[in-house]
């Protein structure tokens, strides 16, 4: 059986698998980092998204394989150790951003590659357009919307911490 | 999935030695056609042959009045590319809506040139900029090379490598999407420079990515988007399906010509 | 110490207690829970709408490698295993009760839809159960099917099951068909109107999941499943299908992702798996892949219909005929039969005085998926008929919509008023939730944005919709009455800790609600516990006493009610033990969030010294009072809850593709009280994607043979971002006048109240175009052709 080495949350594994188990299949099976998710079979929903070498990609698509290499965060691998949020995270809790949670890992490790590419802010057009990949059933995306645009307001210094969504 | 076996060469001659050997192995660089057909079992190659190893099928350069773009170039790649963006705008625009983020951060042109798929965004631009396509053996244009829906003039075992593309004058593209899985339904690459001009549609047509004579007589002419406006095709070149008739497509071919034609300024 | 924050009571957008898990990748989602030697199953499905199964040969898959076991119907069959039940039972118009074919979870002899499991493998992977599923030979004759409600009902149509002639599940009706012809005859006009509610796929972004397992030891058996309702399951699998009693079945519905409706039903993979892993003696796991979702998951809506409308010459409705056509699918889920009538033409007066109302339904089994609640379920459909109708009707007495509706509205005065199709609405103000729509959607200036977005080259139009609908469905003694097999009151346990901090025991089920972070608001503003001193359990058949789970917007009306009730005896037996404590009597105790106070001094005891004493009872009464400080209540509505309210929708039409965007979108609800706006506002706003996207995107498509054509998220077009608006959502309260907290309801008035708003708003774009009516969904393509068919019009 094939062997992959990657670098998963900064931790380096090396993992026998079938040359068809997919990188989803090598996080959630094998790594049992199950925030990772499957919601779809035809490579849309993107609730599988992850970061490869800082890059978005959806782990349903890709061979474990061809991961050789490679360095891989997923949403376990987001907080700081201490345990505080990303400023992607603490905007989705902060504009309500998710309902169910099954979509928002992958969402939100779309969103920050989203504000990564775009270092100089994004319009809400922008946003809304650089979420095609990632499909959710509950908010109706609005609130997805406003917390990519508060942290990227974060992320990219141009607000220090994320204000109060008004009520 | 099947299984299959895979295997990684560091170099074209070794990747086409394997392909060559086995005629169900299969090419992989990015994937992102290729994996999704293997998830729902619709092909079942005995091995997968990753190309994204091969340093030599890689990089972006311009070479005169040419881009060369390496077949491993990712879309995202070709849409931020400085070379391209001042060079073809146009090209590295389209770029930026194939698929969606996490598509253009693996898929690859070769790739998407290789399989050919019918709303595909390359190959309408491809055939519309004159590109010629670099394989491991020989050059072809891009009329040569796109033989219809989901078919090449690639023989077995043969890779893809470069695809060279002169730099027009004046390049534009226009694309209504599917609804539903946002390929195109109808996209329109036009194109004055070097090779003429020319225009060519993906999505609509009912035997792939094709030139629209019609219109690049009329924008020989007149190089306006109304002298696109009044072409009309012919539904029985198109395909229909759930989400739009021929005859719907084909109207849309002529208002994203007229678009591309504004778009390319 | 309890010290309560006041902003975290009633009233408050607090954050959410659950999304610190979800934001972090630690949810526990029942796909994620893998148990010890747990093994894997697949499902043959087939791959026709209708066929006989000549033959049935599982030798091959059996020999695969990793297979531990391949079952079949016939296995099933002999283990004694019964059929998945129907819950809700419905009359035809001459008392005779509904067709109710047998359902078998592993088809026998016949497969009526594409979908319809045939087989099971079980395999230590899942690739090698899938593998071996393919080694099964079926030999298949396929039979002519019937995949519209049209084909089924044809005389010769192929029939679908033995017990059910002409395809026909019911022949129903409601009302006064003798009055009704009355008022017709004396009409200043009549207007008619046929539609189709498309058919939708719920798409909860969870795929279905189950797993199984049995403990030979104890001889238990535990189901851990993707469930809106685990008490439910495990009442109808444990009694009707499998036979296994309560006690020893334990059903687990841990974090759910999304479900919409989709997973309050019954399935035949939840018994296969629990069936099956007593046979392999493993743990079996079963995951839907998102086509099987398709192809397995109910589908909601499907109805075909025609109205007429009787008006006097002064606008006012006279009365209204509905007769409608509403697809089974092949089998009947769970409350199927229940959505096309008492959630349907129970809901057909709206908010408007309607003198007489008839409406006759005929329920129809086609090859397809079984139909069942979607989001909304009955009262979306009801809303579109009359919202569609109120406009057309409208432009044909040449009235203004928005005045020919005020004209027809419930005065605010007639609370309670009594419908003519059996409800009894408590309250509500339709006149003030137009108002505030009105205004906040500008409606006024709605001509100038029109003029300008002509000037552009598009096409702009506004659409309204005023709507009610019905929640919290009760009471337990009128739904039995009308065919329901289960109660529908709802449970609540309040444990309060010795020191103070406390457990919820819930009957509601999260799967997106954000209970957790709502039911602690209520005993944050009961009981003054700081939310986070508060956990609500749910979803466990093993920790939370029978409760019937979560649909029909009815958690916070019933369950909260509940949880109400229960608070309330904590608060009397607080009182008691107060009074000994402060030595007072217990008349004298008054309590106000968290305190105990004796009436008019300065004795305080905090809930924490009572709970302490409860569980510590060295000073205690104890000859009166248990030790203790948990209580209970079942909580039993009185009626139904009546949201309402007003949805404006804005939209642009591309002219040269036909593509029509959401600019605008006002939602102005009454969901009675409110908890947590923010919850609210969020669950508006997920509706109202719902309501536009069956509007705009979504649609079923089977072809003639019953294949799904659009099966897959490759052409079942799902709303993303960029195909919606911001949504304005504001609330306009009328309280509920019989439940505790006096609210209503907001899960499902998103996506009742909009597709109606939105289609008015593309039959306003296209005004010039002598467009009376589009079918859902209006995609790209039907908008040209009706330009184009209207361009070419004006031309001849």
């Amino acid at each position: 059986m094939p062997q992959v080495s990657l670098t998963v949350n900064g931790t380096r594994h090396t993992v026998e698998v079938e040359a068809r188990t997919l990188l989803v299949e090598l996080l959630r099976e094998k790594l049992r980092l199950t925030g990772t998710h499957v919601g779809c079979d035809t490579s849309q929903c993107g609730a599988c998204v992850i970061h490869m070498g800082g890059d978005s990609v959806k782990a349903c698509t890709i061979l474990a394989v061809q991961c050789e290499g490679a360095s891989i965060t997923t949403i376990e691998g987001l907080a700081k150790p201490d345990g505080t949020l990303h400023p992607m995270q603490e905007a989705f809790r902060e504009y309500h951003a998710l309902q169910c949670g099954f979509c928002t890992p992958g969402m939100v490790m779309s969103a920050i590659d989203l504000v990564n590419k775009h270092p100089n802010g994004l319009t809400e057009q922008e946003i809304r357009e650089g979420l095609e990949g990632n499909l959710c059933r509950c908010t109706g995306y609005h609130n997805i919307v406003k917390a990519i645009a508060a942290a990227a307001d974060v992320m990219q210094g141009r607000r220090s911490e994320l204000a109060r969504a008004a009520e | 999935m099947y299984e299959f076996s895979y295997h990684k060469p560091a170099s074209v001659a070794d990747a086409v030695k394997l392909l060559s050997a086995d005629p169900e192995a299969r090419p992989i660089s990015g994937g992102m056609t290729l994996l999704p057909a293997l998830k729902l079992r619709l092909s079942k190659p005995t091995a997968l042959v990753d190309l994204s190893g091969i340093a030599e099928l890689r990089g972006i350069r311009r070479d005169g009045g040419t881009i060369v773009v390496g077949a491993l170039a990712k879309h995202y790649e070709v849409a931020t590319n400085a070379d391209i963006k001042a060079a073809i705008p146009a090209l590295a625009w389209m770029a930026s809506t194939i698929g969606d983020t996490q598509v253009r951060n693996r898929g690859t042109m070769g790739g998407s040139v290789a399989n050919n798929d019918p709303s595909a965004d390359y190959p309408a631009a491809l055939l519309a900029l004159g590109a010629t396509i670099q394989t491991d053996r020989r050059k072809l244009s891009a009329d040569e090379f796109f033989t219809g829906m989901f078919s090449t003039a690639l023989d077995t075992g043969e890779l893809v490598t470069a695809i060279h593309i002169p730099v027009p004058e004046k390049a534009g593209y226009a694309k209504m999407k599917n609804p539903a899985s946002r390929y195109s339904m109808a996209g329109v690459f036009v194109a004055r420079g070097p090779a003429g001009v020319r225009v060519a549609v993906n999505g609509a047509g009912a035997n792939g990515a094709f030139r629209a004579p019609q219109m690049e007589a009329a924008l020989q002419a007149n190089w306006s988007p109304d002298a696109v406006a009044g072409v009309k095709m012919d539904p029985a070149m198109m395909n229909g399906d759930i989400h739009g008739s021929a005859e719907y497509r084909a109207h849309l071919v002529t208002v994203m010509a007229k678009r591309a034609v504004q778009n390319a300024g | 110490m309890n010290v309560v924050a006041p902003f975290e009571g009633i009233g408050a957008s607090v954050r959410r207690k659950e999304d610190l898990r979800f934001l972090s990748g630690r949810g526990q989602y029942t796909d994620d829970i893998n148990r010890p030697g747990q093994t894997h199953a697949w499902i043959l499905r087939s791959p026709h709408a209708h066929a006989a199964i000549q033959g049935l040969d599982t030798a091959a898959a059996k020999a695969m490698p990793g297979v531990l076991a391949v079952f079949v119907g016939a296995d099933m069959a002999a283990d004694n295993v019964g059929g998945i039940p129907c819950g809700w039972q419905i009359h035809n118009k001459d008392g005779s009760p509904m067709a109710e074919p047998p359902h078998p979870a592993l088809a026998i002899g016949k497969v009526r839809h594409v979908g319809d499991p045939v087989a099971v493998v079980i395999a230590e992977t899942k690739q090698q159960a899938r593998d071996a599923a393919e080694a099964i030979v079926v030999d298949y004759a396929p039979l002519p099917a019937a995949a519209t409600m049209e084909q089924a009902l044809k005389p010769g149509a192929p029939q679908i099951h033995d017990g059910a002639p002409g395809n026909l599940c019911y022949d129903w009706h409601i009302g006064d068909r003798a009055v009704l012809d009355a008022a017709f005859a004396k009409a200043h006009k009549v207007v008619s109107f046929e539609t189709t509610n498309n058919r939708l796929v719920p798409n909860a972004m969870e795929p279905r999941a189950a797993i199984g397992e049995y403990d030979a030891q104890s001889g238990d058996y535990t189901l851990y499943t993707t469930s809106q309702n685990p008490h439910v399951i495990r009442l109808l699998m444990g009694a009707f299908v499998l036979h296994i009693p309560e006690a020893k079945l334990r059903v687990v519905a841990p974090d759910v992702g999304g479900g919409f409706g989709s997973k309050i039903y019954h399935y035949a993979e939840e018994a296969i798996v629990t069936w099956a892993s007593a046979k392999v003696k493993r743990p079996i796991k079963w995951t839907a892949e998102r086509t099987e979702s398709f192809m397995s998951d109910a589908h909601g809506r499907d109805h075909v219909t025609k109205a007429e409308l009787a008006l006097d010459a002064q606008g006012k409705i006279l009365g209204l005929k509905v007769h409608t056509h509403a697809n089974m699918g092949a089998y009947l889920s769970t409350f199927a039969p229940c959505v096309p009538t008492y959630l349907y033409a129970t809901l057909l007066s709206g908010v408007y005085v309607m003198p007489v109302i008839y409406a006759e339904v005929k329920a129809v089994f086609t090859n397809t998926v079984p139909v069942d609640a979607y989001r909304g379920a009955g009262r979306p459909e009801a809303t579109y008929l009359l919202e569609r109708l109120m406009d057309v009707a409208a432009k044909e007495m040449g009235l203004d919509r928005v005045e020919f509706r005020r004209r027809n509205f419930i005065p605010v005065d007639a609370f309670p008023y009594q419908t003519p199709v059996a409800l009894q609405y408590d309250s509500g103000n339709y006149f003030a939730t137009l108002d505030a729509a009105l205004e906040t959607a500008d409606w006024k200036g709605f001509e100038a944005r029109r003029a300008a977005a002509a000037a552009k080259g598009k096409l702009r139009g506004i659409g309204i919709s005023t709507y009610l609908e019905a929640c919290g469905i009760a009471p337990s003694a009128v739904v039995g009455s009308l065919g329901a097999r289960a109660g529908l009151y709802e449970v609540g346990t309040i444990r309060v800790h010795p020191t103070g901090s406390v457990t919820v025991l819930t009957g509601a089920h999260s799967h997106g609600q954000g209970h957790e972070t709502t039911f602690a608001q209520l005993v944050a503003d009961r009981l003054g516990v700081p939310i986070a001193n508060v956990d609500v359990v749910h979803g466990d058949t093993a920790k939370v006493p029978f409760g019937m789970g979560t649909y029909g917007s009815r958690s916070l009306a019933v369950g909260g009610s509940a949880m109400v009730k229960a608070m309330d005896k904590i608060v009397a037996k607080g009182k008691r033990i107060a009074a000994h404590l402060m030595e007072a009597s217990v008349e004298d105790v008054e309590f106000d969030r968290g305190t105990f106070r004796v009436a008019g001094t300065d004795k305080t005891k905090s809930l924490t010294d009572i709970s302490l004493a409860a569980y510590v009872p060295h000073n205690y009464p104890i000859e009166e009072i248990e030790p203790g400080l948990e209580e209970t209540a079942f909580y039993d509505p009185k009626n139904f809850t009546y949201p309402g309210g007003c949805h404006i929708a804005e939209v642009e039409i591309d002219a040269e593709t036909g593509k029509v965007s959401m600019v605008n979108f006002t939602a102005v609800d009454d969901v009675g009280r409110v908890i947590n706006p923010m919850i609210v506002e969020g669950q508006v706003q997920g509706g109202v994607a719902q309501g536009i996207g069956q509007a705009l995107l979504e649609s079923a498509i089977y072809d003639d043979q019953g294949q799904l054509i659009s099966g897959s998220m490759m052409d079942y077009t799902m709303p993303r971002a960029d195909d919606l608006a911001p949504v304005s959502v504001a609330t306009h309260t009328t309280l509920c006048t019989h439940n505790p907290l006096g609210v209503k309801g907001c899960g499902e008035v998103g996506a009742i109240g909009s597709p109606p708003a939105v289609i008015n708003a593309v039959v306003d774009a296209l005004r010039d175009y002598g467009v009376r009516h589009i079918e859902m969904p209006a995609t790209p393509a039907k908008i040209w052709n009706i330009i184009h068919g209207g361009r070419r019009a004006a031309a001849e």
